[in-house]
């Protein structure tokens, strides 16, 4: 089920109702996509490119410039071990050594049964908790060598499923409300504040001298 | 120790664990600015925030209101809230947006109604997956509320709030770069001029974009009024700011503070602050500014917390991000790791960014690893120089962003503070901290 589910593209195409330009869902609806699989394969590509109206070419231009969308397969859980300047100087990089010999695999590589993948981080803004890490973009931190031993078996076991969604599952709450007027409504009656105000303006002024 | 007591205006609320509700919000005074500021002009709004002399808190330091003003006339308007916050070392953005979304959902409303703009996005970084549930459910409140969306709170005012992903590029928080992200592109910094997005924007169209922070205290300034905020702090650097403090230190966090008033010296030392170095070591060196800024040494931290004192002794407060490191630290490493990040996230379309930034990389990495050569440093500072020319600071620029021109600080500083450190590394082959 590589092309987008019919939940997914009813969402897509709320959200390319939600901008100006339906262009900039383009990121929102990768995420989407990317939630069904855990990353963004060829045909999931072509399909955003068909309802978007935009080429394969430049779904895949935008998504492959940002470090979150992935082009290629990860395992259920992208442990993501910060090692920038605040958890360099709290032991990230040992954290990190210590997250790939536990899991016996390293940076980049995902194990054998398709659970784990490691990548080293950029700051995640939780530089007050180093070292941390993100597992599948959920934080954790400061973590110890036997901290991460207990979280991966947590992961594993499925103890902290509720807290820790799937590769690709981001924002789970759904946008509800919205203006639900045209835009060219709203428009039109700003035009017509806006002159009333210039008006008022002009009959202040006018009242002073 | 010479601490005001001045009562927090964006961390407020956060002592209470539920604080990013509704309930909660609407319990401790939230949504009271909107309603006052929609009772008065738009115009009148902007002018509170021009006299609480507000400077923007990203990292720029430019003020909202004179941004705004430049925002001229015309049919369309946009206003982009940027929560990218991907700086190395700031988590203040990322506190606010996960433990307050409707303050920052506020300030979005008020600088919307200042502007008169319909349509505002909140752009937050695509890692905060806690914050985008958070300000996703906040949202989803203020529109039931009544607060956002179409006639708010029966004023006949309405704008639609868009809650927007980012999706990890550090360079998708500057602010072209935002907006070409936004527009669904490649987050590539856009050629200047036009110098402001208020000329060209968002979809061609005048466009504001503020930090987060910066929205947060907007109900704040018109609850208490402009000259209520500048009275807080000194000189340009008015009202309160948040401070992150990491690296070695015994209590890392955010602080908020009042601007000016403080010293590195107490948020490094004071026990109800960063409570001093870790492990009773000394301490040598600290970045006042997020990794963009000149590192300064244990003689400048009786310095203020204010913009101007900063620049003037020749770095920058930045992004509000201080690090501390202890007299353990190897400066050859924490600075390699510095331009590491920036080859990393370098975009690419400038050469002396992309290039530089790789070239130093591997050089820097050559002399932490033992294998430096004593001509390395002056070859290091050839390549700064070529990246901003002259090597001064405020840095010259070569680039279509300042990330290019932000690479060579570390470097830079960390030969001249301890160019012996880097020799020692070259000379004995290998790094005396192991
Ligand atoms: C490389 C780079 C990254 C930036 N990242 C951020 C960011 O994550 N958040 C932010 O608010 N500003 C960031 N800025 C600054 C923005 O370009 C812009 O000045 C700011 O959002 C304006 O808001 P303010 O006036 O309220 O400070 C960055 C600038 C550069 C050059
Ligand atoms: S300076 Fe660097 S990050 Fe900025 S536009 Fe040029 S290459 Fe891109
Ligand atoms: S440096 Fe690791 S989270 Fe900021």
């Amino acid at each position: 089920m590589a092309r987008l589910t019919a939940e997914t593209v009813a969402q897509a195409r709320e959200l390319m109702s939600l901008y100006p330009d339906s262009r900039s869902a383009l990121v929102p609806i990768c995420h989407l996509a990317q939630a069904q699989e855990g990353w963004l394969n060829p045909e999931a590509m072509e399909h955003i490119a068909e309802i978007m109206e935009l080429t394969p070419a430049e779904v895949l231009g935008t998504a492959s410039f940002y470090e979150m969308l992935r082009t290629e397969p990860v395992g259920r859980y992208m442990v993501s071990v910060c090692t920038n300047i605040a958890c360099l100087l709290n032991g990230g990089y040992e954290l990190l050594e210590h997250a790939e010999e536990r899991l016996d695999i390293s940076v980049g590589a995902t194990t054998p049964d398709g659970m784990f993948t490691i990548e080293e981080a950029e700051c995640i803004a939780y530089c007050d908790r180093a070292p941390c890490l993100q597992v599948n973009h959920r934080f954790f931190g400061p973590v110890s060598d036997e901290r991460f031993d207990t979280l991966v078996e947590d992961l594993a076991s499925g103890r902290l499923d509720d807290d820790v969604p799937p590769h690709g599952v981001l924002c789970r709450v759904r946008r509800e409300g919205g203006l639900a007027v045209p835009a060219e409504q709203v428009r039109a009656e700003r035009a017509a504040a806006d002159q009333a105000r210039d008006e008022r303006a002009a009959a202040a002024q006018a009242e002073r001298s | 120790m010479a601490l005001t007591e001045v009562a927090p205006i964006v961390t407020a609320r956060l002592r209470h664990p539920d604080s990013h509700t509704l309930e909660r919000y609407l319990a401790t005074g939230g949504y009271d600015g909107l309603r006052r500021a929609l009772r008065m002009e738009p115009e009148q709004v902007a002018e509170e925030v021009n006299a609480a002399s507000l400077l923007g808190r990203g990292g720029a330091g430019f003020p909202a209101g004179r941004k705004w003003s430049m925002l001229r006339k015309a049919p369309v308007r946009y206003l982009v809230v940027n929560g990218d916050e991907s700086e190395p070392a700031t988590f203040k953005d990322h506190l606010l947006i996960e433990r307050d979304p409707h303050a920052i959902i506020e300030g979005t409303l008020i600088a919307a109604y200042a502007n008169q703009v319909t349509q505002a996005f909140i752009f937050v970084r695509g890692e905060f997956a806690l914050g985008l549930e958070r300000m996703q459910g906040a949202l989803n409140e203020a529109y039931a509320h009544g607060a956002v969306g179409r006639d708010i709170f029966g004023s006949g005012f309405s704008v639609d709030v868009v809650l927007h992903p980012g999706a990890g590029a550090y360079i998708a928080g500057e602010e072209t770069g935002l907006l070409e992200s936004l527009e669904g592109k490649r987050a590539f910094p856009r050629i200047k001029p036009p110098y402001f997005p208020a000329a060209i924007g968002l979809y061609g169209e005048p466009t504001v974009v503020n930090n987060t922070e910066t929205m947060a205290n907007l109900p704040w300034i018109v609850q208490h009024g402009g000259h209520a905020f500048a009275a807080l702090g000194q000189g340009s650097s008015t009202g309160t700011r948040l401070f992150a403090l990491s690296g070695h230190v015994r209590r890392p966090g955010n602080y908020e503070l009042e601007m000016a008033k403080t010293t590195f010296r107490d948020l490094i030392f004071a026990p109800v602050l960063g409570g001093g170095v870790r492990g009773g070591r000394q301490l040598k060196a600290f970045i006042p500014g997020g990794v963009s800024a000149p590192w300064f040494g244990p003689d400048q931290i009786d310095l203020p917390l204010s913009q101007d004192e900063v620049g003037k002794a020749g770095s920058m407060l930045g992004s509000g991000s201080v690090v501390v490191m202890d007299d353990q630290t190897c400066v050859v490493r924490a600075a390699w790791r510095i331009v590491r990040f920036f080859y990393r996230e370098s975009c690419g379309q400038c050469t002396p960014c992309r290039e530089g930034a790789g070239w130093i990389e591997k050089v820097v990495r050559r002399i932490e690893e033992g294998s430096g050569r004593e001509q390395d440093l002056d070859l290091l500072l050839d390549v700064c120089d070529n990246i901003s020319p002259g090597l001064s600071w405020p840095p010259q620029q070569t680039t279509i962003c300042v990330l290019g021109p932000s690479i060579p600080s570390s470097i830079v500083w960390a030969i001249r503070m301890f160019r012996d450190e880097f020799l020692v590394h070259i000379k004995e082959g290998a790094c005396p901290y192991g």
